[in-house]
């Protein structure tokens, strides 16, 4: 076969993978790691991103415009995000079981208005070819990049300027470490966790848009297989930097491709194990990066579970 | 998600709290009945669905069965979809039959029959549950039974119409876990191509669970990569796989309900299950009170699996030898294990002469790969 890529298709396959899966989990943990440093923990995005999925389906099906699905979604994670941000503002309220619950809700929700979107098929959201220059169709389908990955990228390197040089960063950095020193600059940590909750949620909304309108493209109740949980806790592993969560979402992206990949080339043995590999993974940098001597660094000193 | 447990959970279950007050009013009025309830001439047959109705797969092939249940006149269905393999489906089945009035009911997922099945039936002698996929024997309950069907002729076909396509000679499967009837249809995927050309390989991908959408979306991708160029399956929802695979050019081949909506160009053909036919048949018997055999076994000659029209992209040679394939296996006796055949190891798995006829035992126990198939089964 003249396009027998042999062993190259694994690092190929990597790349391509790390592109088309990263996209909703760097979304969702650049949502997260809003929330976090606002010194809030908001679990239900997993429930956001699946309402996110359903919402941007249904409006890209009704209105022939994907992009429309992608700013609904977005708005109907931002509603979502405003709900747990409210709740969380009462006192004696716990964030994670408020987030348990929205996550629950907000899965509930998307079954119960999506059901008659899983047949008809939606417009797809645009993608840039940038493997163009090879001849080899593997690596024009790895290259090929979804507008939304780029937006992604563009967003963390946004939010990590944003939260190291601007007022707003200032404010939310101060409100997450320390709600005394907040309050005592006159500030109302209430309204501010409110608000990074709410875009945090957007955030997530356009990361279950890009899972029905590009990859893998379609809308049904399994489409998030635990996704959202998991870009949560990624959040931890990047250590609250949004530039760290695009290489933990491309680097989980990555070692996700990798299990087929590999059959695809003939290592067949052990397929369990390769589909272990981004969880390894995470285990293996969590403890090398561990310390018993000091606490998580860069977490922010509000959340709960750093007091 | 725990119930409320405000009262005992047999009379009052998820089901009931979805039917709203009004609805309430009235399953309060007929489980006071004495059963049964149903009223002279009238049956109500019970549907559960493990997944949603309308997922392009296993489930909708389930529900267009019930759907042709619904058009014969005197009977009523009532159906519950996304029920787990798990407590849920004894509660969803006993509301069934004491809030519906159900006297047959159809629980279509492969978990549902040890222990759920095997618990509930007994305590309703007069109403009769069928199961598919299970393997009834004798001592389970008599009022039990279970159907399926033999699909992997089905991927035969599918074989022998991608072994007229393939410019690469090399095909590829997604597959979910692997269990005898999943290696079975990929082995005869590749049978059915070699029929056409013995030098055709198989690449097969295990993503290791029934429904995974970015796992099967990557799967494809690989095999694509890798350089196949005609895509089947066996997930429970093939919709992923078909647009993907379709999306890259790639021809494929349809698995448990049609496809060729999603790809009309690259659709040959597709293995689909026919329970309309079966569930019609056995809703008629019970109606006339006619006994359902409690094991229930068909292929294509029995009108259990059908084949999706074929699609543009086959040749007329091919569609030849496809129709002349499928009316020898519509005459019976058809085999697709058959010898002189070696597993991907090496070892033999049939000698020459010998030969495995579809309601062969020894088939649902397949634990091997067959030559020419790329991949290992664990």
């Amino acid at each position: 076969m003249e396009n027998d890529l042999g062993l190259w298709a694994v690092p190929l396959a990597v790349i391509g993978g790390a592109i088309r899966v990263s996209t909703p989990i760097l979304f969702v943990s650049l949502g997260e790691t809003l929330t976090e440093r606002s010194g809030r923990i908001n679990l239900g995005l997993e429930g956001t991103l699946v309402l996110g999925a359903m919402t941007g389906y249904a409006t890209a099906v009704m209105t022939g415009s994907p992009w429309a699905g992608v700013l609904v979604a977005a708005l109907a994670g931002a509603m979502f995000g405003l709900v747990h941000g409210l709740i969380c503002s009462m006192s004696r309220v716990n964030d994670i079981a408020i987030g348990i619950a929205m996550m629950l809700l907000g899965s509930g929700l998307a079954f119960y208005f999506g059901k008659p979107f899983i047949q008809p098929a939606a417009p797809d959201l645009p993608a840039i070819p940038l493997g163009g220059w090879s001849s080899l169709p593997q690596v024009q389908a790895a290259l090929t990049v979804n507008v939304l990955f780029v937006i992604g990228i563009a967003a963390a390197l946004a939010l990590a300027w944003a939260l190291r040089s601007t007022r707003p960063g200032l404010i939310l950095r101060v409100v997450g470490d320390s709600t005394d020193a907040a309050r005592a600059m006159g500030l109302n940590p209430a309204l501010i966790r409110t608000a990074a909750t709410a875009l945090g949620g957007a955030f997530a909304g356009v990361g279950g848009a890009y899972l029905s309108l590009y990859y893998p493209g379609s809308w049904n109740e399994g489409i998030s297989s635990g996704q959202g949980l998991m870009a949560v806790a990624l959040v931890i592993f990047a250590r609250w930097s949004p530039v760290n969560c695009l290489w933990a979402a491309l680097l989980f992206g990555g070692a996700g491709a990798l299990g087929p990949a590999l059959q695809s080339v003939g290592v067949t043995q052990g397929y369990y194990l390769f589909y272990a590999a981004p969880y390894v993974l995470t285990l293996g940098v969590l403890i090398a990066t561990s310390s018993p001597s000091r606490a998580l660094s860069g977490a922010p000193g509000e959340l709960s579970i750093t007091k | 998600m725990p119930a409320p447990y405000l009262l005992p959970r047999s009379t009052l279950s998820r089901r009931d709290l979805l039917r709203g007050t009004a609805a309430l009013g009235g399953a309060a009025a007929l489980s006071a009945l004495p059963r049964p309830l149903r009223a002279q001439g009238d049956l109500t047959v019970g549907f559960l669905y493990v997944g949603p109705r309308d997922d392009f797969g296993y489930n909708q092939a389930h529900a267009l069965g019930a759907a042709a249940v619904k058009e014969i006149p005197g009977v009523i269905v009532v159906e519950e979809e996304n029920v787990p393999e798990t407590n849920d489906v004894q509660q969803s089945m006993e509301s069934m039959i004491n809030l519906d009035g159900a006297a047959l009911l159809f629980p279509t997922s492969f978990g549902y029959f040890d222990p759920h099945i095997l618990t509930t039936a007994p305590k309703y002698p007069d109403v009769r549950f069928q199961h598919c996929g299970g393997l009834w024997t004798e001592g389970h309950p008599a009022n039990a039974g279970s159907y399926f069907g033999y699909i992997g002729m089905g991927q035969y076909l599918n074989g022998v119409a991608a072994g007229h396509v393939t410019k690469s000679k090399k095909i590829g499967f997604v597959a979910a876990k692997p269990i005898p009837q999943v290696l079975l249809n990929i082995n005869s995927f590749l049978l059915g191509a070699r029929a056409v050309d013995p030098s055709i390989t198989c690449q097969v991908i295990f993503t290791g669970e029934w429904s995974l959408a970015v796992k099967e979306a990557e799967a494809t991708h690989a095999l694509v990569d890798a350089g196949c160029d005609v895509i089947t399956c066996h997930v429970d929802g093939p919709k992923v796989v078909v647009e993907v695979a379709s999306g890259r050019g790639a021809y494929v081949g349809g698995y448990h309900a049609d496809q060729s909506s999603l790809a009309p160009e690259l659709y040959l053909t597709g293995a689909e299950w026919n329970w309309a036919k079966v569930y019609t048949d056995m809703v008629t018997a019970t109606l006339n009170g006619e006994p359902i055999p409690n094991f229930v076994r068909g292929g294509l000659a029995e009108g259990f699996v059908k084949m999706s029209p074929l699609g543009p992209a086959v040749p007329d040679a091919g569609r030849a030898q496809f129709e002349a394939i499928k009316a020898e296996i519509e005459k019976g006796g058809f085999s697709v294990i058959k010898g002189p055949l070696k597993d991907n190891q090496g070892n033999v798995v049939a000698t020459e002469g010998q030969a495995f006829l579809e309601t062969d035992p020894v088939l649902e126990g397949m634990s091997y790969l067959v030559d020419g198939v790329l991949g290992a089964t664990s």
